[in-house]
């Protein structure tokens, strides 16, 4: 999806980044969906060794991922993931890209089929600077993780930690890891207050 | 576009067109059998001690083996002289770059113009069908022929990429990264018709002579003229003909009721004259029935035919304008490799010149060829 706006050498990214390499083992396959510059992807090939795919809709970052040596494709991932398989990753990546899609809940239907697992990773809208904003000043707020103004931004969906528990739970996905993020440290004590950003491991729940 | 001149470092240089010829009977996808077979080709840059850095280019419907720098006393250079040569996207200090002419054409290539040895005439119609399968066929012996067993990529755009395509289907041990730019790997009605209307255009010019004129002196230049002004206006796009030529008029010197006096009408005469002076009327009616019979899925579904090239690496490139080849049909091939789980690279490149892009679009497809050949060749 679009991430111009939101540079990826900040340190909350950076720390997103670290903080998804380490969720991946050694040699997995790959597929990120909104992998933008390719910058993650070329992490995970070059620290896990991972063969990857990424998905991406802006084609100058598709430049940038083919200049990385990364295997792309240009594509709207709204359009459905049918040229992939049942469970042909092990892991597909959402990060920072679900609130953008249009079709929010076909995608993750799809990424949950196509990976064994999939790692999303979305700003809380429910962070507690968020609410001050909200509260005290009466405006939509604009965050580190949500760095956009109200008339410029990608984002279609706003939603909190606690709305994507209740929302797995809902349609029966599994939680198997979650990790949350404020600016530079990970966030253990009430997350969807202190956490600007949250990234959760699923997968389809065994029926 | 940038300006080509010899002098220019970034020009390969002086250049000639070979020619070489297999030494046996090539067998065709009808059951008929040509020989002699000769193909023109060209080479730039050097071929690697271990063979490893061999690239062939392949060619679209008009186009010859002289892909890149000059033909001595030649002002223009060859026709993909942006990508090819020191620096470039295909870069001839690191690549060896071989393009071959095809089989059925006119370029010093066997065709339909060519000496049939049993008559010691022209073959003319009696020239077998050839397909794109024995184009490539051909091209496999030209490689043989070079001491190259394995190339590290085939690429080119429209034919030249059904081309690549069918390399890397019938020959995958022997390619390891195909290149395809706005291209298909089967033709849709609508591509099949406009080339119908160009094979009638030919075949109602009665200079043509159901294809027997060589003797004569005379050619189906009025067909043929017309056939590549249909073509023309098909490679272009509605913004790029409004930009190249708006709604002017130009100036006619003996003017007729129906001159084509507007700028777009002139441009394809033009075009069309300056055509027949190159090209052989019944080597475009067998080319662009090579075309329309293209069809690599053979009635499997598309994933099953790509299944052999699973270890081919693929770079697939569209054109937002090309309305001709139009970028559904290089996201089905995209899509029938991720299929086979073949890795692909795939681009829509924003251009408002249709399908003469590939020929245009330099920047965003030597950016995107440059990486992707420094990936497969570190590989």
């Amino acid at each position: 999806m679009n991430k111009q706006a939101k540079t990826s050498d900040d340190e909350l990214t950076k720390l997103e980044y670290r903080v998804i390499v380490n969720m991946i083992p050694d040699a997995s396959s790959v597929l990120d969906l909104g992998c933008g510059d390719g910058k993650l992807l070329y992490l995970l090939v070059q620290n896990r060794h991972v063969k990857g795919r990424g998905v991406e809709v802006d084609e100058d970052a598709i430049y940038e991922c083919v200049s990385r040596g990364l295997s792309v494709s240009h594509q709207d991932i709204d359009g459905g993931l049918s040229e992939y398989g049942d469970n042909s990753f092990d892991y597909v990546i959402l990060n920072q890209t679900l609130q953008q899609v249009k079709n929010l809940e076909r995608v993750l239907e799809e990424a949950v089929r196509v990976g064994r697992k999939v790692i999303i990773g979305f700003p809380n809208f429910a962070y507690f600077s968020s609410r001050l904003q909200m509260i005290f000043k009466g405006k939509a707020p604009v965050t580190l993780s949500l760095p956009y103004m109200w008339y410029d931004t990608p984002n279609l969906h706003f939603l909190s930690i606690n709305d994507f528990y209740y929302y797995c739970h809902k349609k029966k996905l599994k939680i198997e890891k979650s990790v949350f993020l404020d600016n530079n440290r990970i966030v253990k004590l009430f997350p969807n207050f202190f956490a600007e950003v949250g990234i959760f491991v699923i997968s389809a729940e065994l029926t | 576009m940038t300006v080509n001149t010899i002098e220019s470092s970034k020009s390969i240089g002086i250049v000639q067109t070979q020619y070489f010829t297999l030494n046996e009977e090539l067998i065709l996808e009808s059951g008929e059998k040509l020989f002699p077979v000769t193909l023109a080709y060209e080479t730039y840059g050097a071929l690697n001690t271990t063979k490893s850095n061999a690239i062939l280019v392949l060619h679209a419907l008009s186009g010859d083996a002289h892909a890149a720098g000059f033909h001595e006393g030649d002002k223009n250079p060859g026709w993909w002289d942006d990508m090819i040569g020191p620096g470039k996207a295909f870069d001839t200090n690191k690549y060896f770059i071989i393009c071959s002419n095809v089989i059925g054409g006119c370029k010093g290539s066997t065709g339909p113009s060519s000496i049939n040895p049993q008559t010691n005439k022209p073959y003319g119609l009696d020239f077998p069908a050839v397909t794109i399968k024995d184009m490539v066929n051909a091209q496999s012996g030209l490689v043989k022929h070079l001491g190259i067993e394995k190339l590290l990529a085939v690429a080119g755009g429209s034919m030249g990429g059904m081309q690549a395509l069918e390399w890397a289907v019938s020959f995958p041990g022997r390619v390891s990264a195909a290149i395809v730019i706005a291209s298909t790997f089967g033709h849709s009605p609508q591509q099949i018709a406009f080339n119908e209307v160009g094979r009638q255009a030919i075949m109602s010019d009665p200079d043509w002579n159901d294809g027997n004129y060589y003797s004569k002196g005379l050619s189906p230049v009025r067909g043929l003229s017309l056939a590549r002004m249909i073509g023309h206006i098909t490679y272009m796009s509605d913004v790029s003909m409004s930009e190249k030529f708006g709604r002017r008029i130009k100036d006619i010197e003996q003017k007729t009721r129906f001159s084509p006096d507007f700028e777009v009408g002139g441009y394809l005469q033009y075009k069309g004259d300056n055509f027949v002076k190159r090209f052989d009327a019944n080597s475009y009616l067998y080319i662009t029935k090579a075309l329309d019979l293209f069809d690599l899925t053979n009635g499997s579904s598309p994933g099953d035919a790509f299944k052999v090239a699973r270890d081919v690496k693929f770079l697939i490139m569209a054109f937002k304008s090309d309305w001709l080849y139009p970028a559904y049909q290089s996201k089905d091939i995209v899509k029938a490799c991720k299929l086979s789980n073949i890795d692909v690279t795939y681009c829509e490149l924003n251009s408002t010149y249709g399908h003469d892009a590939f020929l245009i679009e330099i920047e965003g497809e030597s950016s995107l060829v440059g990486h992707f050949l420094r990936r497969v060749s570190h590989e």
